[in-house]
Parts: structure tokens; C-alpha cells; sequence
């Protein structure tokens, strides 16, 4: 909460004005750090699940559930503040001729199928097997899909950040920064606060069984989460 | 602090608005993801401790409700993912 409360002052009162786009940048600082670490949470997702792969420990598809859940959080709320960004900057809510746009939407759609693809597997043993493996092909998309579109040659999204240094200066910079770190450590955050949410039901879980026995588990659904 | 004072007025006439949805929208989605955890967590809280009364009650089901429940009395958020792993390997 501190990172972010100073990564917002430091927004609207520390970071000068953009001298061709104006008060509108001010988004840049909301939105490429959600881009950022949905994207990175995505990748943490897969490596969790190899994890998970190789140990075959619960707890690390539980990390890798949790980070791709949470990172689909983020990457929705990327998306509407690109959008606004780009209502306020192009004139259009969405282009569709733009990659790194509809990259970012195709990443999204694929790991917005990995819940219904873990609720569709009745077995929890096959369920947190199969979500592995899809995590960790979809983590390994990410990287190539960003290396595609950075290859790509026409595009209109500002591309601020680059191997070179990038091109803000560096009162913007540090604003960028700190507002990366908080969003972050607010992923971080989030993510245990998950985690220790899912722990509860599953420790609730345990006890049904002890007291009721298996038919109370059945009669309580399936889930999508790790049991 | 005298940055913050020297700072120019912000021109929100024309991009303020959307620059305010953006932090708004940020800002909700948060709370909302927040809000739904909060009454889940309740609510699972909730029952966790009704179930753990019922087994309290049966005869003999003590030692099976130490092993279940140790997690959930001794422990906070941080290493719950262990106790998680824990009860999933008892299975």
C-alpha cells in the first residue's frame, strides 16, 4: 500500500507531463506495469507448474493455479486501461491491426481457458497433471509471442521500453519504476492472500471427510481449484 | 514535499476523464477481487469452525481432529500452501 500510494503521488505530482501526449501518459504508469506483471505471473505460473511436474507436490500447482488466476486479474484490468488509454490517445477503444494489442488479447483468451479446463477434469490427480503441462506450454507462448511482436514492423503502440534504455527520462522513469514495484508487490500480496484462502478449504475439506467421509466431498461439486 | 508544491496544476479538462477511469478501473477491480475473497474467506472460516465443533462432539474422533485442524488453529497465511500440501498428501 505504501509502494503504491507513493508510485501515485509520484505519478500526479512528481513525473512531469509528456510533451506530445499530455496528462493521457499518466495512464502509462497504471497500465505497462499490469501489462508487465500479468505477463511475468503467467511465465511464474509455468515455472510453478514444472515444479509441480517434477516434485508432484499439491503445493505447487496450488502456486501455479494461484498466479495464472491472479494474473488474468491483472491482465483484464491491462486491457481496460489500455483501452481507455487508447480511446483517449487513437480515438478507438480497440484497434484491431495493432499486435501488440490483440497479442496481449490472445494471451488472455488462452489462459482464460485453464480454469474451465481444470473444472472439466473430474479427477484430481489428472486435473492438476493436465493443468501443468498446459501451464507450461502456455508460459513458454508468452515470451515468443512478445519476441513476435517486438519483430513485428507496423505498429502504432508507443514502444517506451527498450533493450537500449528505453526513451523516458529520468524523473519518468523512477515513477515508472516504483509504480512497477507496486503493482508487484501488490501481485505478491494478493497471490498469498489467495493461497492462504484456498489452504483454509482445503483443510475444510479434510475435515469433511473426516466426519462425513467421501460422498460429502462429492455432494459439495467439483472445483476448479487444486484439492 | 517541495516538488509536490512547485508541481503545476494538472490539466484536467480534456484527458482528466480518462485518466481517472483508468485509475478507477485499477483501482475497482482490486476491491472487487478483494471484497469476493473476503466473503468466501468468511465464510469458509465459518464453516471450518462448524465442522470442527461436530467433530468435537463425536466420541473418539479427537486424534483425527488434531491431525486436521492443527493447521487451521496454529498457523496464519504465510506457509499454508505447506499445510495444503500436507492434507492433500494424507489423501
Amino acid at each position: 500500500m505504501i509502494t503504491i500510494s507513493t508510485a501515485l503521488a509520484l505519478v500526479f505530482f512528481y513525473a512531469p507531463l509528456d510533451a506530445e501526449q499530455g496528462f493521457i501518459q499518466k495512464i502509462f504508469y497504471v497500465h505497462v506495469p499490469l501489462a508487465i506483471v500479468s505477463l511475468c505471473g503467467f511465465v511464474l505460473g509455468g515455472v510453478f507448474a514444472i515444479g509441480h511436474l517434477r516434485t508432484g507436490a499439491r503445493v505447487w500447482d496450488l502456486r501455479s493455479y494461484c498466479a495464472i488466476h491472479m494474473s488474468l486479474i491483472f491482465a483484464v484490468a491491462g486491457l481496460i486501461t489500455g483501452s481507455i488509454w487508447a480511446k483517449a490517445s487513437w480515438g478507438h477503444w480497440w484497434v484491431w491491426q495493432e499486435p501488440t494489442l490483440v497479442s496481449y488479447l490472445i494471451v488472455i483468451l488462452l489462459f482464460a481457458t485453464y480454469q474451465p479446463m481444470r473444472f472439466s477434469i473430474e479427477d484430481p490427480e489428472r486435473q492438476s497433471r493436465y493443468a501443468s503441462v498446459f501451464a507450461v506450454v502456455a508460459a513458454a507462448f508468452v515470451p515468443l509471442n512478445f519476441i513476435a511482436v517486438r519483430l513485428s514492423v507496423a505498429f502504432v503502440h508507443p514502444r517506451v521500453l527498450t533493450l537500449g534504455g528505453g526513451n523516458l527520462p529520468g524523473s519518468m522513469r523512477f515513477t515508472f519504476l516504483v509504480s512497477l514495484l507496486g503493482i508487484a508487490l501488490l501481485f505478491a500480496t494478493l497471490m498469498k492472500y489467495e493461497m492462504a484462502a484456498k489452504s483454509a478449504r482445503s483443510q475444510m475439506r479434510a475435515l469433511r471427510r473426516t466426519l462425513y467421509g467421501e460422498d460429502s466431498l462429492v455432494a459439495a461439486g467439483r472445483s476448479a481449484a487444486p484439492r | 514535499m517541495m516538488a509536490f508544491a512547485q508541481a503545476p496544476a494538472l490539466p484536467l479538462h480534456t484527458a482528466g476523464p480518462y485518466v481517472a477511469a483508468a485509475y478507477i478501473v485499477f483501482v475497482a477491480v482490486i476491491l472487487i477481487y478483494v471484497t469476493i475473497m473476503a466473503v468466501r474467506l468468511g465464510r469458509d472460516e465459518r464453516r471450518l469452525a462448524e465442522l470442527r465443533r461436530e467433530l468435537h462432539d463425536r466420541p473418539g474422533a479427537g486424534a483425527s481432529l488434531g491431525a486436521a485442524g492443527a493447521g487451521a488453529d496454529d498457523r496464519g497465511g504465510s506457509g499454508q500452501a505447506d499445510d495444503h500440501a500436507e492434507v492433500a498428501g494424507r489423501r
